[in-house]
């Protein structure tokens, strides 16, 4: 299949996946639809580096709250820039500010990008678990640095309150739910181009040997920092509308470990070598955990998913689609 | 400055080193040793604390006591551990993504499944030397439970590096990441020799816990503040070299109590960090390493 033609299919499913929700006439689906929605960017970031790389990412959670305190920030210098500004500057800065989320949603990419190049340079260097060990630490740090940063709240949390409605729309968690939707439209598109193209067979030697690559000519340090630039901009972006969806930000919720292995088990339990894994895996994980978090308890969900990453990284190495292909291949013949 | 405020600073910070170094010996071994990284780690040295914890407040043993008494159901489990994670990914050669993932999930599971039976309160242990201070003079005291944990963690650190360095397991566990083939030459088998270090790191973990939990209150989630910490000392020690271990551990120990002391506690969890990625750009091989 074509790319232009994946795109439209895409569009379409995520039309009618929009409609289908309005048609339901009540908003919670939409609340409960974004964090799916959210969910399958991460993983779809994450796989980026992870799965066609081979190199894991444990710092997912401080990459999406880069995201997320970014939009913090800009959301409370635009609500007092007098405050911050100097006279002579407030002019041109009433232009810029109140900045839009999906502007947000950009300026978010752009650090959480530079923060993985930054780390990603540091340790991709070595072995790859040292990268891995890094990135566990990243979060910690990063978490050091918000609950030192009274701008944003600190460890009190920060309000973001947004308005009630937009036009057209209506309620405002449609608009992000539609965001977040375009969002995974274009991860998905970008993953399965990368799946195809120079860049995607560059990333494939190294996951299966990057010594071999390394001694053919492949530039691994650069493919391996692109990848990590893709996959931190991602989640950062994944992160940016947050703080609006929730309204009150604070450390702890952010960077909840929570976040990091989740977007390492949906990917796992889905499949890691192509797009349709962590999309797989996103769906059924998310919506599996917005079952039991309202039926049984949000502590039972999270030792479901460990119990589930476990279980699969043990019993089924290549996740759901790995067991589709052997289904279908034992069904050949 | 206050003189004596550096001082107690010093001191607090070497006392806590040494704790750090009891922490960090299993993974020195696991990681640095038999290359399997664990990091999972911190959720077994948290069982540990909550075992001390639940057999000193019903019964009134002394933590470190019962840490050592556990030893062998410790060691039972790694070995146990150890050989899943054999079976499922060393032979199918998938220790680097998979692995980890591994870990990963065993350390959520843990500390969920700690949440669920003692919820997210802080717990702490009741022993004579908790609470009391050694006065060495010019204003200057020594906190007892630190003192405690960092005399048995270096009596245990003595013990592992004589383990290690006299005996034939100790040797072959040395000798095991670096050669296998020579030791299946030697008629020793490689997957055993893992498999009985593993089980000893993770025992070390049962005596790190109940430090843990002398020293400090302990909740469930308190395990992750650790895993910067560990392996930032454990590479900057140099990997599978237990004297650097114990030598970045009390660097470590001094530099965050000094942070601490003049910056404020908040800024401590950054100082491992800024060691573990200074350290991997500029000598990866860290102080002792080969």
């Amino acid at each position: 299949m074509r790319t232009p033609v994946f795109l439209a299919l895409e569009i379409v499913a995520a039309v009618a996946l929009f409609f289908c929700f309005r048609a339901f006439g009540n908003d919670y689906v939409f609340f409960a639809g974004y964090t799916v929605l959210q969910f399958i960017v991460l993983a779809t970031a994450w796989n980026i580096l992870g799965g066609y790389c081979g190199y894991v990412n444990f710092g997912s959670a401080g990459f999406f709250a880069i995201g997320a305190y970014t939009a913090v920030c800009l959301y409370t210098v635009g609500q007092s820039p007098e405050e911050i500004f100097p006279e002579s500057l407030l002019g041109p800065m009433s232009w810029i500010f109140p900045l839009s989320v999906p502007t947000i949603m950009v300026i978010a990419g752009v650090i959480a990008g530079l923060v993985g190049l930054g780390t990603g340079y540091l340790t991709l260097r070595l072995r790859g678990v040292f990268f891995a060990i890094a990135t566990l630490a990243l979060a910690v740090v990063l978490q050091t640095l918000i609950v030192n940063w009274s701008f944003v709240g600190g460890s009190r949390g920060a309000y973001v309150i947004p308005p009630n409605t937009v036009p057209l729309l209506g309620p405002y968690i449609q608009y992000l739910f539609v965001l977040m939707l375009i969002l995974v439209v274009v991860s998905l598109t970008l993953a399965r181009l990368i799946e195809r193209s120079r860049l995607g067979f560059g990333f494939a030697t190294i996951r299966d040997d990057e010594l071999a690559a390394e001694a053919c000519g492949v530039p691994t340090l650069k493919l391996k920092l692109i990848a990590t630039v893709l996959s931190g901009a991602l989640m950062g972006m994944a992160g940016a509308p947050f703080p609006f969806y929730i309204g009150y930000t604070e450390p702890g919720s952010v960077f909840d470990l929570g976040y990091a292995v989740n977007t390492i088990a949906m990917p796992m339990i889905g499949g890691t070598t192509s797009w349709a894994g962590p999309l797989i895996g996103a769906v059924l994980l998310g919506t599996l955990q917005q079952v039991v978090t309202v039926t049984i308890s949000s502590v039972a969900n999270l030792l479901i998913v460990g119990l589930l990453l476990i279980g699969f990284v043990i019993v089924a190495p290549s996740g759901i689609v790995g067991l589709w292909d052997s289904f279908i291949r034992r069904a050949k013949r | 400055m206050d003189v004596s405020l550096l001082i107690n600073a010093i001191i607090a910070g070497l006392l806590l080193g040494a704790f750090y170094a009891a922490v960090t010996a299993g993974i020195s071994i696991s990681f640095g040793m038999l290359d399997i990284v664990n990091i999972a780690h911190p959720a077994f040295i948290i069982v540990g604390s909550y075992i001390a914890y639940i057999l000193n407040t019903t019964y009134g043993f002394d933590p470190i006591l019962v840490s050592i008494v556990v030893l062998p159901a410790f060691y039972l489990l790694g070995a146990a551990i150890y050989q899943v994670y054999h079976v499922a990914f060393e032979i199918r050669g998938q220790e680097s993504l998979r692995g980890l993932a591994f870990f990963f999930g065993l350390l959520f599971v843990t500390e969920v499944v700690l949440v669920l039976f003692f919820g997210v309160d802080y717990r702490s242990v009741d022993a004579a030397y908790i609470g009391a201070n050694l006065p060495i003079g010019w204003g200057i005291e020594i906190p007892l439970r630190l003192l405690v944990p960092c005399i048995t963690a270096i009596v245990m650190f003595a013990v592992l590096e004589i383990f290690l360095g006299r005996s034939f397991i100790g040797r072959a566990v040395m000798a095991v990441s670096q050669d296998p083939l020579a030791l299946k030459l030697m008629a020793v088998d490689p997957t055993r020799i893992k498999r009985i270090a593993f089980g000893i790191s993770i025992a070390t973990a049962s005596m790190a816990g109940a430090f843990l939990i002398i020293i400090q209150p302990v909740i469930p989630s308190v395990g992750r503040d650790y895993i910067g910490r560990i392996f930032a000392i454990c590479v900057l020690g140099g990997l599978g070299s237990l004297p650097g271990t114990l030598i970045a551990a009390l660097l470590l120990g001094v530099v965050e109590s000094l942070t601490s002391t003049f910056y404020g506690p908040s800024w401590a969890p950054a100082v491992s960090f800024g060691i573990l990625l200074l350290t991997l750009a500029v000598r990866p091989s860290g102080l002792l390493g080969r």
